[in-house]
């Protein structure tokens, strides 16, 4: 019942090999969180798994389907969908804007239509508007839908950028770090929002440095640490997984111990 | 005011309003006529704004475009035989075609790798209408025929005052419905981000070669009408000036905005018959004073006070 499955994943960028051999399975309706020390590679995974980076070697397949070297729109198509840590927010449209371009593959795309401007084209507009609204109202951000997004503090942005993920309808949503850079309060909403979206159909598959998050809310955490696959399994199982503990803790140890010396 | 600023259908209203009852105020003939060249200008600029302030995409090669339309309705008639208006059309889909062609491999390209590829095909352009000196005149330019619809001959600063000025309307309500549409969307989320819209599923070559064919087709159509009205062509309109021109009338009204495009027109067309009294300066003086506006407004003109309209006591 696996909806993404990647087999020994490798890129290497100039001499560094960024991601060595990672290979793991996500089912469906599950939340699988990726985790690891910084540099672990695990935005490097999820670009390759998004279609932005192609891999070296190793295989993706989406839903029984083999889609390694798929273009992100290919992939948009099949239903995966993300967001970035770096946010990637429209910032000269409106909220509801942005969640509108996530409808792109589910409007009529003639061109003359458009440019005539047919009737069928601001009845669809409309249809577009009001799902950009309900999602917009499903990630906590209703009432700003006709806010400059460049107007909207941090964490809304963050929202902003998972419900225009959930426009395109995916069957499987990656999330880049989505609690980076917010604050207690904010990270329990998306704590709360990723919950809802698990809770509607959507398999998640998280990048997250939030590790109260991760703990709390993933069924199955995948531990990557320089590359390579360090462990997996349930919160419990990981947490007392000794080489994560060291990858965690003596990475900072060593680090620590260079500083001394000087 | 404040809603006439943001609602662009009220915004079409308005400029089909002015191109209406302008002609009334319009002292003499040479205001007309220079009127018309502001239309035509727009035309162009808006062409240019939809590639640019829409979708993000730069180009200082439209003078390229622009030079097809014009050398296509002085050619056409005297080599092809053609009748001005079907020569006008064959400019106008060459342009596109051009367009579609180069845009693929160059689109490709983006900030000044696109620039500069964009240069280069508008400087080919000129160099070809240049040195075919036996067909195009070279340097020296050549006659245009008169444009004859329905058996009469279109002549006359007021006649092209209402085609430009009809154009002008119909190319900004084309702007406007593609602005609020999927399209338009796509075209401005590219701008912003070029990753997520990927992500999303747009497929971001395809809505970059949109908006340059669009944009070629407008400029082309606009250079036919210029040489229409003058009646003469000159290796000037394919010049890498006009294209830079064109970038500043466009950047000065406000990249993005329908009204812009029309205001940087004008003030581009009209202050220099203004600045003749400064003589050999006034190239100067206009550059210092686009300078200025830039200084004091750098998103442009028209968004710059509708932001102050809207943050004022409306």
């Amino acid at each position: 019942m696996s909806i993404l499955t990647v087999e020994n994943l490798r890129i290497a960028f100039g001499g560094v090999i960024a991601i060595d051999g990672v290979s793991f399975s996500v089912r469906r309706n599950e939340i699988f969180a990726l985790i690891g020390p910084n540099g672990a590679g695990k935005t490097t995974l999820f670009n390759m798994i998004s279609g932005l980076y192609v891999p070296q070697s190793g295989r993706i397949v989406l839903d029984g389907e083999d889609v390694t070297n798929f273009t992100p729109q290919e992939l948009a198509r099949r239903g995966m969908s993300r967001t970035f840590q770096n946010l990637q927010v429209f910032f000269r449209m409106s909220a509801a804007e942005n969640v509108m371009v996530g409808r792109h593959l589910h409007e009529n795309r003639n061109v003359f239509a458009h440019l005539l401007a047919l009737p069928s084209v601001h009845a669809q507009n409309r249809t577009t508007r009001a799902r950009a609204e309900e999602l917009l109202a499903l990630v906590g951000l209703e009432g700003v839908a006709d806010r400059a997004a460049s107007s909207l503090p941090y964490g809304a942005l963050k929202r902003l950028e998972i419900a225009r993920a959930l426009a395109t309808e995916p069957k499987i949503l990656l999330l880049d770090e989505p609690a980076a850079g917010c604050n207690p309060v904010e990270t329990e909403e998306i704590d709360a929002v990723i919950k809802t979206i698990a809770a509607q159909g959507v398999t998640v598959v998280l990048v997250e440095h939030d590790m109260r998050l991760v703990m709390r809310i993933s069924n199955r955490i995948h531990v990557l640490d320089r590359g390579r696959t360090l462990a997996e399994g349930g919160a419990a199982e990981v947490r007392s997984n000794p080489a994560v503990v060291t990858a965690y803790l003596g990475g900072l140890g060593e680090q620590e111990a260079a500083r001394a010396r000087d | 005011m404040r809603r006439c600023l943001n609602s662009p259908f009220l915004l079409i209203l308005a400029l089909g309003a002015v191109v209406a009852l302008l002609p009334l105020i319009l002292p003499s003939n040479f205001y007309v006529r220079v009127v018309a060249i502001v239309y035509i200008n727009a035309l162009a600029v808006l062409g240019l704004n939809l590639l640019m302030g829409f979708a993000g995409q730069v180009s200082l090669g439209h003078a390229g475009f622009f030079g097809i339309g014009a050398y296509a309705v002085a050619l056409g008639p005297v080599y092809l035989g053609l009748p001005g208006w079907a020569s006008l059309i064959g400019g106008t889909a060459l342009s596109g075609l051009l367009a579609f062609v180069v845009g693929r491999p160059i689109l490709r390209l983006s900030g000044y790798y696109l620039a500069i590829a964009t240069l280069g095909m508008g400087v080919l352009i000129s160099m070809v209408v240049s040195n075919e000196a036996n067909i195009t005149g070279g340097p020296n330019g050549m006659e245009v025929p008169r444009l004859v619809l329905f058996g009469s001959r279109i002549t006359g600063s007021l006649t092209w005052y209402w085609i430009s000025g009809i154009t002008l309307v119909i190319g900004a309500l084309i702007v406007v419905n593609l602005i609020e549409s999927p399209t338009g969307r796509a075209f401005r989320a590219i701008h912003d981000s070029e990753i997520a819209a990927r992500v999303l599923g747009v497929d971001v070559a395809r809505y970059k070669l949109l908006a340059f064919v669009l944009s070629a087709v407008f400029t082309s159509i606009a250079g036919s009408y210029l040489v229409l009205l003058d009646g003469f062509v000159t290796p000037n309109t394919t010049s890498f000036l006009l294209s830079i021109e064109l970038v500043v009338m466009a950047v000065l009204g406000g990249l993005g905005s329908i009204l812009g495009s029309i205001v940087g027109a004008a003030i581009l067309v009209i202050l220099p018959q203004f600045l003749t009294v400064f003589h050999d300066y006034e190239h100067a003086v206009l550059g210092a004073i686009i300078i200025v506006f830039l200084i004091f407004l750098p998103s442009g003109i028209v968004p710059a006070l509708a932001s102050l309209i809207r943050r004022g006591p409306a």
